[in-house]
């Protein structure tokens, strides 16, 4: 089933087009990695996928419906959870505090402002269920600013997945991680896949041919290819594109 | 409508703009390469229309002023740089405005125990002290007309200094992306007292011009702040040529407004800004930016 | 921004019961000077809510702080408290949705500049134009003291303790009142705001709209202030809506502490205090201000109350 779907997304800063009609559907079960040199725009194309940037051309479609106009918050209740490829959390409240916030974001409609935030229980229970799914829970109490790098990540990753949001859109979750700390988080993005549309976008192409679905491969704004791990590894132009690059 | 008066109120109203574009540059400059707000910009304008008070005073020549809170203010603004600013680029934005008050604060405190509390008025140059005939029937002061030339003799060099030397190009590419001058490896530390310098330098000088055209008294860098405020919001942030049409613009509007509709047009420029916000909330003039 | 523990409030509240008893042994002079800071306390308080609640910079709050003040003004003559405080906080709050549902279009020094340039409009509003009644001020009538058709008269001896039970039961009012809001929902999506804000819409949260109520939240608290203060003093002035006003409430927020709720207090009665101290010793307040100023940005970043300890959430 087709969660998300991007139809043309274009986008252009002054003479500059960063993404070029690009085109590309995310479904639940799948993990969809985007791949590239950079520059390529891939952030780009998370950021216009999540409602921070507006798109140039193009449209998106969430659970069939036309939200290319809306803000990112709209798009976030209705299903989008993201994280960032730079981590900045609350540093000075805890792990279960931090993925709370995430949680909380759903019983804060018009009229439940003034709800004692210590008393919504759905959101105590949400959050230590996200924190469990990434295998945080024992680290609920320790403030976010004394975890280590692969925690932040994971904690990172915990608060998207509050209120279970269809799509999933993980800006390089890796990021700064050694082969040992990646290949649990690895596991874990395969994990997701199971329940969400996951959109991966990742450096590391070891990786992304381990555990994607299927591939887009970006360069220079534009979709260069696309299809399963085995196909982008043999690709002839892939190879060009990033040798060209020097990446 | 009375053709030479509209001519007259045209021209104050280039004049005015000018002026602000003097001052307003320097503040947007600063802003978008080192993101540091100067509330004390206000208060070197002032400083540059003592300085012309006090120059014109001793010498009986505004013509040494000019130079003098040029050169002088270039030296201020790197000593100030230097001294004081660099260490707050990193620092939230409460200190950086707290920091810049409290420089308000002091540099009038200096300006009331050396030249005291009164309003003073500086001449006009004897050379420059008459009317040139613009229409058979009208004539306008020489030393406004200079005034408007020299502003956009400044912007003309501002402009080629921009686009022509290595420099410039520099500190343009900073102030629309501050990351540039590390992906160029650019010296960011002569650029950020080069910039903080041309700042203050202009101004000091537009404060000495300003000086003949009224009084000279306390607090009188205030107004201009905030006017200047208007202008980059309403030109847009870190642009120079957005400071120069946004400054025109308000000038001219201020102006007008105050000679043909003098009981709103205190709030005419700010109406107009609440409308760029509402329409291009990052400013009319601004560049296309991600 | 932390909010005081058990032992934090304990001395906070003794520390009102001790400003409370103030009249037993004060003079009339120290009662006012005890007012002036409680009025800068609510002041910078309801600037806190802004600046360390949602990590916003404004330069404008002064000028909801006078529109406050001017609400005695504008009202008819001696009429009761029950009806010039309400008034006073909507006029404040009015101004400050109009302000705010603009300046929030901008980030950062944007809004900065934005809300500095509409709060000097303001100033203009009720400096230049006739509905201010000048721009050297105006001398009010103090509004009644009743309230369901109680009247509590006072002698004229007793009127400085008067104003500062009131005073400081409207101040204490705000800070129970703020302490409280910062435990809801609403509280804690201002504490994400002010972490990290592009975190919170991308989790779901409209922060814009959450930043506009607390924007006019605490414009409405300053116009109580402002209320307060042209109470007490049976006076206003365009002054009160001046920048560097608000200025210096900013400077209170710093030397209390930026991150708790209960720093401006603290930093109001020290500012208070420092000026009234620095009297003795030069005319020119404004060196001190400036010194104080530079000693605090330069010396003490995060204020008076990350000296103390046993501050708890």
């Amino acid at each position: 089933m087709t969660a998300l779907a991007a139809e043309g997304l274009t986008r252009r800063f002054g003479g500059l087009t960063a993404v070029d009609s690009v085109s590309l559907t995310l479904s639940v079960g799948e993990l969809h990695a985007v791949i590239g040199p950079n520059g390529a725009g891939k952030s780009t194309l998370v950021n216009l996928l999540a409602g921070e940037l507006r798109p140039s051309a193009g449209r998106i479609l969430l659970g069939g419906e036309d939200v290319t106009t809306w803000p990112t918050w709209r798009r976030a209740r209705r299903g989008i959870g993201r994280s960032f490829q730079r981590t900045n959390l609350l540093r000075d409240m805890s792990a279960h505090e931090n993925a709370r916030l995430a949680a909380q974001a759903a019983a804060f409609g018009p009229g439940r402002w003034l709800r004692d935030a210590g008393r919504d229980a759905a959101s105590l229970a949400e959050a230590a269920r996200v924190l469990e799914r990434v295998g945080l829970l024992g680290r609920a109490d320790a403030v976010a600013g004394t975890l280590s790098h692969g925690e932040l990540r994971l904690l990172e990753i915990a608060m998207a997945l509050a209120n279970r949001p269809a799509v999933l859109l993980l800006d390089e979750p890796l990021a700064g991680m050694g082969p040992e700390e990646s290949e649990p988080v690895g596991a874990l993005l395969r994990d997701l896949a199971r329940d969400h549309a996951l959109l991966l976008i990742e450096h590391d192409m070891d990786v992304v041919f381990a555990v994607a679905d299927r591939v887009t491969v970006m360069v220079d704004g534009r979709v260069l290819e696309h299809g399963v791990p085995t196909a982008i590894r043999a690709s002839a132009a892939v190879r060009d594109a990033y040798l060209g690059h020097g990446a | 409508m009375d053709l030479s008066g509209l001519l007259a109120q045209l021209l104050n109203g280039m004049q005015y703009g000018l002026l602000l574009f003097l001052i307003s540059s320097g503040l947007t400059l600063i802003f978008g390469v080192m993101g540091v707000i100067n509330l004390a910009h206000g208060s070197l304008f002032m400083i540059g229309a003592y300085a012309a008070f006090v120059i014109t005073g001793w010498t009986g020549a505004l013509w040494l002023a000019l130079p003098a809170a040029l050169i002088g203010g270039a030296l201020f603004g790197a000593l100030l740089e230097r001294g004081l600013f660099r260490h707050f680029y990193r620092r939230e934005h409460l200190d950086q405005v707290l920091l810049t008050f409290a420089l308000i604060l002091l540099f009038e405190e200096a300006r009331s125990a050396l030249l005291g509390n009164d309003f003073h008025s500086v001449q006009v140059p004897a050379l420059l002290d008459f009317s040139v005939p613009v229409t058979p029937d009208f004539a306008y002061s020489a030393y406004r007309l200079a005034v408007l030339g020299a502003c956009v003799l400044v912007a003309l060099l501002m402009f080629l200094g921009l686009e022509r030397t290595r420099l410039g190009s520099a500190v343009r590419a900073a102030a629309e992306k501050p990351e540039m001058v590390e992906l160029l490896g650019l010296d960011a530390r002569r650029i950020h007292m080069a910039v903080f310098a041309l700042g203050t330098a202009l101004a000091m000088l537009a404060g000495a011009l300003a000086a003949p055209l009224q009084s000279v008294y306390p607090n009188m860098g205030d107004g201009f702040l905030i006017i200047s405020f208007v202008v980059v919001v309403v030109g847009g942030v870190g642009s120079v040529a957005g400071a120069f049409w946004g400054a025109l613009l308000i000038g001219l509007v201020d102006t007008l407004g105050k000679a043909y509709l003098p009981e709103v047009a205190g709030l005419a420029v700010y109406v107009l800004m609440a409308a760029v916000l509402l329409w291009r909330p990052s400013g009319l003039f601004a560049p296309a930016r991600g | 921004m932390l909010v005081a523990g058990r032992r934090g409030s304990l001395l906070l509240a003794l520390a009102a019961l001790l400003v409370a008893a103030l009249p037993l042994f004060a003079s009339n002079y120290h009662l006012q000077l005890a007012s002036t800071a409680l009025v800068a306390a609510m002041f910078a308080l309801s600037l806190q809510l802004v600046v360390g609640g949602a990590g916003m910079v404004s330069l404008g709050h002064a000028a909801f702080f006078g529109i406050g003040a001017y609400a005695i003004h504008l009202l008819p003559a001696g009429i009761s408290i029950a009806l010039t405080l309400p008034a006073a906080m909507a006029l404040a709050a009015i101004a400050a949705l109009a302000v705010g549902a603009l300046s929030l279009r901008t980030r950062g020094f944007f809004f900065l500049m934005t809300t500095l340039a509409f709060g000097q409009m303001l100033f203009f509003v009720f400096h230049d134009t006739p509905l201010g009644g000048g721009k050297d001020g105006v001398f009010i009538t103090r509004p009644a003291l009743e309230l369901f058709g109680l009247a509590w008269e006072i002698p004229r001896r007793q009127r400085a303790a008067a104003m500062l039970w009131i005073n400081l039961g409207l101040l204490a009012a705000m800070y129970v009142g703020l302490a409280l809001l910062m435990r809801t929902l609403f509280g804690r999506a201002l504490l994400g705001i002010r972490g990290n804000e592009d975190r919170m819409r991308a989790l779901g949260y409209d922060t814009r709209t959450v930043k506009l109520a607390a924007f006019v939240l605490a414009g409405a608290l300053a116009g109580v202030a402002g209320h307060c203060q042209a109470m007490t003093e049976a006076f206003v002035t365009p002054e009160m809506l001046a920048w560097h006003h608000g200025a210096e409430a900013l400077l209170m927020i710093l030397l209390g502490g930026l991150g708790a709720l209960h720093g401006p207090i603290l930093g109001a009665f020290a500012y208070v205090g420092l000026g009234e101290a620095s009297t003795l010793i030069t005319e020119r307040q404004r060196l001190v201000e400036g010194l104080v100023i530079l000693a605090v940005v330069l010396a003490l970043p995060r204020g008076l109350a990350g000296i103390g300890r046993g501050w708890r959430r």
